[in-house]
Formats: C-alpha cells, structure tokens, sequence
C-alpha cells in the first residue's frame, strides 16, 4: 500500500511538528510515508468563501498529485472533509471529474486511517498529561470520525483524558469567519475554554490545527496555562521522544 | 396579466429543471411508525393529559354522571345542544340552542363537552363540533372545560388520528390548558382559553 | 417590501453590539439551553424521528417541485368550501387586500395571531397608513409592539426581554394595566389576558398567517399555545389568512408526520396546547366570510434557485436557532431582518437577493458547523446553502480587499514553487518574533490579535524540513 501524507498547508506553513509527527507515528507502525512535494492546497478557504472558481486549479492539483496513491493520510478533519465530500461537486460534471472522486475516496483523516486502516488503536504512545478533547465540528459531522479520536487517547499511556463538557459546540473558528465575525468568533472561543478551564487539563487536543490555533491564541493570549498539542503530536509521543 | 397567472407563471419559470410528470412519480418515504406504543393506551392517554397540568378523572360509566355533578356543582355552565341528558341533571346548565352570544359566554364559569378522540401518545383531545361538543366559541371562552372522553375513544397516535378525523369539519386539538412560555421561558398557565382543563376519562 | 429591516447594518456591525449586551447574552443563553433541552427530551422518546424527518422533507420537496399544481388545487378546493382566494405578487399586493377587507366591513382596527407573512410584508405599518389599527394578540408580538421594538426570535419573539423590562412596558403602553402590576411571569400574563379579552370579544376582523394549507381539502391550520389564535379564527366575522405559497401541502395525511415534527422541533412539547384546522366557511361556527391571500414576495426567487429551493421546505420551527452558536451570542435583531438565525442567514437573501450590504453578510454569520442541519426537522441542508449562496455573493457585490487578497492567494498555491518560496519568505519574517506567538497584527490581522494571539510562522516549513532530512524524492 502506498501511503502519501498531505500535511494542509496551515501545517506546512505554521505547524509543521504536526506534520513530523504523523510521519513518526506512521513509521514507527511500520507504515512508509511518501511526501509528495507538489502539494499545496486543498482549497477549502476559498471554497467557503465562495471563490469556486479559483479553488478549482486546486482541486485538481490535489487530485494529480495523490492519484498514484493508495492511501492519504490528512492530520486535519477539515481538509479530509474538504477533499472527500467538497472536491467532487466542485469539478462535477467537468473534465476528469472521475479522477477527482476517485482520489477522494481514499482521503482519511489521521483517526480515520489508524482505526480503520491500520486497525489499530494503541499506538504505543507515552503522554504523562491531563489531556481534554475537542472534537472538530468537521470531524463530527462532516466526516463523522465518532469516538475514534478518543479511542485512540485512551490508549495512550500515562494520559489522564477529561472528558469536555459541551463538547460538541462549536469552537468559533469556522475560518475566515474568524476575522469578518470576529467578536461572535472570540465569544464562542470564550465559551469553549471555559469549559476547558473546568477540566483542569495541561493540555487541549483536537484533530485540526485551525480550531487549535484560534483556542490556543486565546488561551495563551489569558495566560491561562493551558496548551494546545495536535492529536498527531500526542499519539506520535513516547518515553524516548517526548511531544510538546 | 392577473396576479394568479404572474405567480403561476414565476413558479413554473422557476421550476424549469424538474422533469414533466406526475408528483406521484416521486414517493414520499413513509417509514415511521402509525404507534409509538400499543398497549395500555387509556392509561397512557391520562398520564400524558395529567403531564400538561390538566385533571384527568378514571370513571366508570355508571359514575359519570355524579362525577360531572361533582365539578361542576354551583357553577353556571354552558352546553352543546345534543349532550345527553343523564350529564346536565342538576346542574345549572343551558343548552346552546338560541346560540349563547360571546358576552353570555364569558359571563358563564364552565363548559361540559364530549369529543371526537383522544390521542394516547401526546395526551391531546380533539373536538370536531359534532356530537355533544358543539361551535368551537363554546369550549373557547369558558375558563373552565370540563371534557368527557370514552376510553373506546382513544386513539394511540397521531397517524391515527389524522385518518380518523374528518379535514371539513372545523377542528380543535386541545393539549392542556394554554400556556406560554414568552416571559423568560417560564411556562406559565392560562392566557387565553380554559385556564382549567378537566377530563373525565371513562373506562 | 423585503423581509429585510430598513438601514440595518451589516451582521458583523450588528452582532459586535450585541455580543457586548450582558443581558441579551443571558437571556438567549438560559433560553435556547432550556428550549434545546426539552426538543431534545421529546425527539429522544421518539425511534422513528429520522424516518419523519425524511418523510417530512420529501413531502415538502415534492410539493416545491410541483408548486403550481398544488396551489391550483389548493384554490380549488378553498373556493369549493365557500373561501374568497386571493393572489398576491408582493408585499404591497397583500396589504392593500387585507385593507380593502378591512374598509368593507367598515372596520378600523383588526385583531391579529401571530404571522411572520405578515411581518415580513409589513402589514401593520401598511393598515396603519389606511387609519386601520393592528392589535397584536400573542403575547410577545404584543410585548414587541407595545415596546416599539422588533422581534428577536421566530417562536419567542421577546426573548431579549426580562420580566422587569416586560413590566415597564406594560405599565407604559398598555392604558389597562393594572396598579400594582408585579414582575411575577404569572401576573404579566393575566394583565396581557384581561387587556386583550375586551379586544377578542368585540372584533370584527381577525388576521393569521397559516401554518400549513392543504391542497386536497382546503384545510388551514394554526399551531399555536395561547388560545389567542382561536380566540381569532373563531370570534370575529371576517377571517383573512395571509399565507406564503410554500405552505403548501398535498394532503390531509401530511399533516401527520407535520403534527409530530414541529411541536416537538419548536416548544419541545409531545403537542402544544392548541391546534386549530379548519376549511373554509362553516355556517355557524367561526367566520361567514374567510379570505386567503397566497403570497409569492420572492418565494417564487427562491424557488427558482435549484440548491437554495430546499430553505422553502422550513416550517418555522425555529430549531435551528436554538441550535446555533452564532445566534445565541449575537440575537436575532443583528440578522436585520423577520427571519433570524440559520434560516433567516439563507432564506432573507433567497427571497430578496445578494445585493444589498446586509443580505450580503448573512451567508457568512455561520462557521458552517452544521449544528442547525442535524435539528432541522425537515432536513434543510442550510451549511450546503449558505457556501452556495457565498459563492454568488463574491459575485453579487465587489470586495476588493478580499478579491484581491484570495486571487493572490489561489496564485501561489497553484504553483508549488511559489508556494515554497512564500512559505521560505514567511519563514525569514517569524524570525522577527522571538517568543514564538505574535501579539499583534496591522489591519485586517487586528481582527485575529484583539483577543488572540498568532502563531508564528516556522523557521523550517513541513516541506523544507522533509527535503532537507529526506532528499527530495518522494
């Protein structure tokens, strides 16, 4: 099987020890991992602020660059959601369309490619932290990963996982909604890591870096004491190389 | 142009990309349930009636006429013209017929009325001015509704329902006493219509 | 008219005021908590609620995609049960109906239930400007207009409001209240009773919307709590129903899957208090003379719109608000227009278009969580419509900045040579910033650093660290 990693371009660009992660998580199952480095973009920040036609060149971009592979493996449910369920209706109808779709289907989500794929859910990881999760609203109702995440956390050694209350509300990111809604945006986020803040946790995980970034900007922001590691990052730690 | 034919026009212009054909060409999918429950469906029918903060009272045929004498002792109420005699000795009654005007209706305490159906699942009471139940005025401006439902009356659910009650008659499905939850959502009882609801259920 | 309020800001103005007003956060959150709370009790009883979602939603379907049909036998089947139908192209249409009524019963002032038709077309401002006066008869539209306010909500329109507030409102406006009046939910209901009672047992004509019209009997339905909708439909004389064409439903049987989705969808009750259905005229019983008036005012726009047609299958439920993140924080007064919440964010430019400033915005006061989607009863995919309509505001309206900003940004992303060197420039400039996080930003990135920090970017991008560590095969 061969397994491509698209790393998003927010990681590439501002989180790439998430990137790096996946690729040490992966290896260390015995999975080879092949970057192909005509990635860029999956095209989701212009496709929801409706600039379809400049996500186009994207979408197919995406598509002839993973298409000799069996497997990609996205360390962000927004962008898996992006390319499974958006990248087809976006060239529908076009030119090798059937490409797109094709490609997408074997697009998975971090959680998505270790429970189903590789079927397992300890990944020998090491993480001695109290740890709260935040499930993305892609994650949970775009691509519907479920419990997965948290199976994967429980099984982390030396993990103390807090469960959030009001999980499932939204964070307030919703991407450029963030900086044109910004006041709604930082309300919601104020709401979120109150909840955090009941945890008691060190440490608020998730499975996309874009929600991360906008909790974890207001956490630092309140000096509050609380981080914010990627899934990746946490399931990629161990005795020998500690995460974050 | 008329105004019907603009419209009519706008909306098949609208729908210019859906296929010719009948609507019948597109089935809806019925697959929920005619009954949500199926068994004890008059005990169901009184619990869900008392959830809403009305009385429900279990008599038996025999006793149904005390139990009526009983509520609506020194009350002055007013009464469908065909509701059985058996219900409205001695009582201070007055049949419908001339039809009360809106000022005599206010100025009585109480309103006695049979029904059409009860629903088991949502506790709801269905009048459809027929038999012993009278113009919709009658059970409106009372604050007092004191309704007489036969257990072989009650129907388990809303499917039901529906396929029993006639759509020309004028119908009023009766939940409780009303209610509002506008001032801060707290449920209050009684704005207008019967601010007391009485059943008589009779088993 | 367009159910859009007049010289409303866009939603970002608007809803930065309405995040800073304490009480209306509080208010709205204890609110859409207890509502979202008790739709979830009610639904959770029921195994089959998807299968009448989806049988709700089909039969909506169906009945858009053969809407002439429908509103032909509707009509029919109105006239047949002694109903005078009326057609109405727009707001303007309506009102001068309902007035013309009105004048030929010599009537100066009508006694209302709540409608957001009638809202939406304005029809009291337009009775008023014909010497008619319209009363309000549900509580919180009559809290609404004794305030001089707007509603805020589609079911509980005085939501922003508090009981000390509702009290002064009556003791100001309502000539009846009574001395003493206390701020007890209890008492401010008997004083709204008694004051509208006198109102109820002397009008002459009353006027509603509809909650649903069946085309196969002429059958009209109100779904209400209160009683003041049968006060209305049964007591006065004249009856006019203002009702919107996609009210529509087929048949009689439709109204059981309906009668279960939007008690449970709206107050989070098994069945609300009242249901009255009625067809037509019955001789000695509610009104001799019945209108209806079929409204299009940009339905017939929406329905026209192949992705966004599925916002007409709403019921009015409001479920979708008291799911919404967005609305519970900003209210319903910052979406400027009858229809607030997930909903009014499609349906306000569905009916009037994308060209004005605050129509404009609406697509984008979501975060597209898709909260709203899971409690529609009717299965309105309202994420999937707003990136549609998204997609036809960047082309209804120029945004410079943003054009500007995204087709710079599709350039380099196209290239992934470009794309390396901006990550290789982006790299250079984090080194500017030691601590690791940037505290702020000029211009548009102020909106992030008011309350968040940013991260830096990296030294090393993802890619530069592979081709380095790894060769550049991949």
């Amino acid at each position: 099987m061969r397994v491509a990693l698209f790393v998003t371009c927010l990681n590439d660009a501002l989180y790439p020890g998430t990137g790096k992660a996946v690729v040490t998580l992966l290896e260390r199952l015995g999975v080879e991992v092949e970057f192909p480095l005509d990635q860029t973009c999956c095209g989701q920040m212009h496709f929801n602020t409706g600039y379809r036609a400049a996500c186009e060149p994207l979408v197919r971009g995406f598509a002839e660059t993973f298409a000799p592979y069996d497997a990609v493996v996205v360390p962000s449910a927004s962008c898996a959601g992006m390319a499974r369920h958006f990248h087809p209706q976006v060239v529908a109808g076009g030119n090798a369309s059937w490409r797109v779709s094709d490609v997408a289907t074997r697009v998975y989500e971090l959680s998505e490619f270790l429970v189903d794929v590789l079927e397992v859910t300890d990944v020998g990881a090491y993480y001695p932290h109290r740890v709260t999760y935040h499930p993305t609203c892609h994650s949970l109702r775009v691509l519907g990963v479920g419990d997965r995440p948290l199976r994967l956390l429980r099984a982390v050694r030396g993990l103390d996982l807090v469960e959030l209350p009001e999980a499932e509300q939204c964070c307030g990111f919703g991407g450029t909604f963030a900086v044109k809604n910004a006041d709604v945006s930082v309300a919601m986020g104020a709401d979120k890591i109150a909840y955090v803040h009941e945890t008691g946790a060190e440490v608020l995980t998730a499975a996309d870096n874009s929600c991360l970034m906008h909790l974890g900007g207001m956490l630092s922001r309140l000096r509050t004491g609380v981080r914010t590691v990627h899934l990746a990052e946490i399931l990629a730690a161990t005795e020998e190389a500690g995460a974050a | 142009m008329t105004a019907r034919d603009e419209i009519l026009g706008r909306v098949r212009a609208a729908l210019a990309d859906v296929p010719g054909g009948s609507p019948d060409d597109e089935p809806v999918p019925r697959d929920y349930r005619r009954t949500h429950h199926d068994v004890d469906l008059v005990a169901l029918f009184a619990e869900r009636v008392a959830d809403y903060r009305a009385v429900v009272r279990s008599v038996s045929a025999d006793g149904l006429a005390a139990a009526i004498a009983d509520e609506l002792a020194g009350q002055r109420v007013v009464v469908p013209v065909d509701v059985p005699q058996t219900w409205t000795d001695g009582l201070d009654a007055r049949r419908d017929e001339p039809p009360l005007s809106v000022e005599e209706l206010d100025a009585v305490d109480a309103v006695l009325t049979g029904c059409a159906l009860g629903i088991a699942e949502t506790g709801t009471i269905v009048l459809d001015a027929g038999t012993a139940q009278g113009r919709r005025a009658l059970t409106l401006v009372p604050d007092r509704h004191v309704c007489v439902v036969r257990a072989d009356q009650v129907v388990a659910d809303v499917p039901g329902a529906v396929a029993a009650l006639d759509p020309v008659r004028p119908l009023t499905w009766i939940s409780g006493p009303s209610a509002t939850s506008d001032i801060e959502l707290q449920r209050v009882e009684g704005v207008h219509g019967p601010r007391i609801l009485i059943v008589l259920l009779v088993t | 008219m367009t159910a859009t309020y007049l010289g409303m800001p866009a939603f970002p103005v608007a809803a930065r005021a309405a995040v800073a007003d304490t009480q209306l956060r509080r208010n709205l959150g204890h609110a859409t908590a207890t509502i979202r709370a008790k739709r979830a009790a009610v639904v959770g009883e029921l195994d089959d609620w998807e299968e009448l979602r989806l049988a709700g939603a089909a039969i909506k379907d169906r009945t858009l995609r053969h809407l002439d049909h429908y509103l032909e036998q509707l009509e029919t089947s109105l006239t047949a049960r002694g109903a005078t139908v009326h057609w109405a192209v727009d707001a303007a249409a309506a009102n001068a109906v309902v007035a013309e009524v009105a004048k030929a019963h010599g009537a100066s002032e009508v006694v209302k239930i709540k409608s957001m038709a009638t809202q939406e077309i304005g029809l009291n401002e337009a009775l008023e400007a014909e010497g008619i006066a319209a009363y309000e008869t549900d509580l919180a539209e009559l809290i609404v207009q004794l305030g001089e306010d707007k509603p805020s909500h589609i079911l509980v329109p005085a939501i922003h409001r508090n009981r000390a507030e509702i009290r002064e409102i009556f003791l100001r406006a309502m000539p009846d209240a009574p001395q003493g009046l206390t701020d007890r939910p209890a008492d401010l209901a008997a004083a709204a009773r008694a004051h509208l009672r006198r109102r109820f047992l002397s009008a002459r004509v009353a006027v509603s919307g509809a909650n649903f019209a069946v085309a196969e009997t002429g059958t009209l339905t109100i779904v209400e709590s209160e009683g003041n909708g049968r006060m209305c439909l049964t007591l006065p004389e004249v009856l006019v129903c203002v009702v919107g064409i996609e009210k529509v439903l087929p048949t009689w049987q439709d109204l059981e899957v309906f009668l279960q989705l939007l008690p449970r969808s709206s107050t989070g009750e098994r069945m609300n208090p009242y249901t009255s259905t009625w067809s037509g005229v019955t001789p000695g019983d509610g009104p001799r003379e019945v209108h209806v008036i079929l409204l299009d005012n940009g339905r017939t726009r929406a329905l026209a719109d192949t992705v966004g047609r599925q916002a007409l299958r709403c019921i009015r439920c409001s479920a979708c608000l008291n799911v919404c993140p967005v609305y519970e924080r900003a209210g319903g007064h910052a979406y400027g227009s009858v229809y607030p919440g997930p909903i009014g964010a499609i349906l306000t430019p569905l009916l009037g278009g994308l060209t004005g400033e605050l129509e404009n915005s609406l697509p984008y006061a979501s975060t597209l969580c898709g909260a709203c989607f899971e409690a529609c009863p009717v299965r309105i995919d309202i994420p999937e419509v707003l990136l549609h309509l998204r997609s036809k505001a960047v082309t209804a309206k120029r945004h410079p900045a943003q054009d500007a900003a995204m087709r710079t940004a599709a350039v380099v992303m196209r290239s992934p040579r470009l794309w390396s060197r901006a990550l290789r420039l982006a790299g250079v400039t984090g080194r500017l910033f030691r601590r690791g996080r940037i505290r702020r930003l000029p211009g548009p990135g102020a909106a992030w650093t008011d309350a968040r920090d940013a991260p830096v970017p990296a030294r090393e991008s993802f890619r530069d660290w592979w081709t380095r560590t790894r060769g550049s095969g991949s």
